[in-house]
């Protein structure tokens, strides 16, 4: 057998889904007997069929994608409940298996993938979907670039009409539909690493699931960003949040405050002022490069 | 050996693998360690914590990079964003040689994630000889691969592992990233003799060894690295070294893990059989 012909037959076979008991399945996705597959292509030795040979590393593969996916998204697991989250987990890794050489980008399609499978989250798909944006931002947020921040003596006599200002790769803005930047941040708080006691992670898995029943739904605007490479979550008032989006979609400055004060209730007279208190405060946490 | 063209000619002693609990030990003590391992892919990035730290690690600190996704026996082609970031990591951290396993892991753009034993053929041996050789071309230092522990082997083999080992490396003109461990836990698994293994391995082309501890189970051994090491892995350890000489040498502890004066006394544990070929060596 060819090398690559080899290594897709493997590959499929340490890739297939496990059993409910997290054994290794007894027919293949295509139907067929896995005992049979194994034989063709592994040795059998005294002690492990070819079969037993193929589930170690089946298993290992399971393992390993599903730990590295519920670190990533505990917020979603508080969401869904940990039979809910366990299936799902389990479906989206089947679909959509690493493209990446690094097991960081394992959620990368979680956002698109969901509402195509909205029973997982049976009647909290948005705040589902809410807590999968933040907590994937989080992760690019993390291990993003950062570029030399712009000074307010380079923009001094710059006119406003023409002026572009682009984000620091580190920040990623999110319009939410809950406030699940309150949850995840009581999730993780709230994970316990008291490995000895049960009642106290029992105690903890109770206020979690009371946190996410008392959660109302609220738009939240947040920008998710580095402070010291501190990952951290800023809500952002409604028009901020225009405002940085503007400019992050490569719009000029005086467009920008155009658009994000239109439909405002902020007086107009307040307008300036705010903007301007604004923008030094993004200014002072280096928010803003060369375009 | 001490000093050979796949180590850039270093001379260094023993090490740990850098780990995020020790960080904050390191970082605010200074701990005498000759040298660091990290794991490329986790320094890969573009920004933020990971690079932070591995800065001011190399403030202090030698530090050598050892992958494990570069899959070289992956019959696929190479990944070039993964070579784009990791040439530019080996010009941060200016590692005298870059590591990875000599498995596979991906197909078809698809990644496992593990490191699969490779079937034991010459195809495969030239397909990932001249991986190697394109790796080492693009990245402008040393690449060594490393022999990972199995669980399984193939009916296509048509040769031990350590043949195969050989017909890489000299097809590739690399060096051997010697993982005693491995050696073991895959002799327990296959019912090999290990010392067979380590008489029959290039010692010219050693760069570097690996040791670590292992799980134990009813009917394999499992590498798991979250063991000290045992005394049948230190003896071939022993053995590789009367081989190799004084030989940069590892300790993998990846997981359970213990504080960084427990993982270092356990890696220094090496210096005694260092010291004895060095004497060995001088008469």
């Amino acid at each position: 057998m060819k090398l690559l012909a080899l290594q897709r037959r493997v590959a499929r076979a340490v890739m297939t889904p496990l059993s409910p008991s997290y054994r290794s399945r007894r027919l293949t996705l295509d139907g067929k007997p896995m005992s049979a597959l194994a034989r063709q292509i592994i040795k059998p030795n005294e002690r492990l069929t070819s079969f037993e040979r193929l589930e170690i590393y089946n298993r290992q593969y399971w393992f390993r994608v599903l730990d590295a996916f519920s670190d990533d998204f505990p917020g979603l697991r508080a969401v869904l409940g940990d039979r809910r989250f366990d299936a799902l987990a389990k479906h989206y890794l089947s679909d959509c298996p690493s493209r990446s050489f690094t097991m960081r980008d394992l959620g990368s399609r979680l956002e698109s993938w969901l509402p195509k499978h909205p029973k997982y989250a049976s009647d909290r798909l948005q705040l589902a979907l809410d807590m999968v944006r933040l907590e994937w931002a989080e992760i690019e947020v993390f291990d993003s670039a950062s570029e030399p921040p712009v000074k307010a003596a380079d923009l001094r006599g710059a006119d406003p009409a023409r002026l572009r200002l682009r984000l620091q790769p580190y920040i990623r803005l999110l319009d939410l539909r809950n406030p699940v930047d309150d949850l995840l941040l009581a999730v993780k708080h709230g994970v316990s690493t008291d490995v000895v006691s049960n009642a106290i992670e029992e105690r903890q898995k109770r206020k979690k699931v009371s946190a996410v029943a008392r959660l109302k739904p609220a738009a939240v605007y947040l920008a998710i960003h580095r402070l010291e490479n501190t990952v951290y979550f800023r809500r952002l008032e409604r028009e901020e949040f225009a405002i940085l989006d503007a400019l992050h979609q490569g719009r000029s400055l005086e467009r920008a405050i155009f658009s994000g004060f239109r439909s405002s209730t902020i007086p107009a007279d307040d307008r300036a002022a705010q903007a301007a208190a604004w923008f030094r405060n993004w200014s002072s946490l280096g928010w803003f490069v060369r375009a | 050996m001490p000093a050979n063209r796949f180590n850039s000619f270093t001379t260094y002693g023993v090490g740990i693998g850098l780990r995020i609990p020790h960080y904050d030990h390191i970082l605010s003590r200074k701990p005498t360690c000759d040298w660091f391992e990290i794991i490329s892919e986790n320094f890969m990035v573009d920004g933020g914590r990971p690079l932070q730290i591995l800065d001011q690690i190399l403030e202090n600190y030698r530090v050598v990079q050892h992958g494990v996704s570069m899959y070289l026996g992956s019959a696929e082609k190479l990944n070039r964003e993964h070579l784009r970031r990791l040439k530019t990591l080996v010009r941060r951290t200016k590692t005298p040689w870059v590591s990875d396993h000599l498995c596979w892991g991906s197909v078809d753009g698809r990644y496992t994630h593990d490191l699969l034993p490779m079937p034991y053929t010459l195809e495969a041996a030239r397909v990932t000889a001249q991986k190697i050789r394109e790796v080492r071309d693009f990245l402008e230092v040393p690449v060594v691969v490393e022999n990972v522990s199995s669980y399984a082997e193939y009916h296509v083999s048509e040769m031990p592992e350590w043949e195969f080992l050989n017909e890489v490396v000299e097809r590739a003109d690399c060096g051997i990233l010697l993982d005693v461990n491995n050696i073991y836990v895959s002799s327990q698994n296959h019912r090999f003799d290990p010392a067979v293994y380590v008489n029959s391995v290039p010692a010219h082309r050693v760069a570097q060894i690996h040791i670590a501890g292992h799980s134990r189970y009813r009917k394999y051994i499992l590498d798991t690295h979250d063991h000290p090491v045992i005394d049948p892995v230190w003896k071939l350890y022993d053995r590789v070294i009367q081989r190799t000489g004084h030989t940069a040498t590892l300790l993998e502890w990846d997981d359970r893990i213990p504080s960084f004066d427990e993982v270092h006394s356990e890696a220094l544990k090496a210096n005694k059989y260092l010291a004895s070929a060095s004497l060995a060596a001088a008469v």
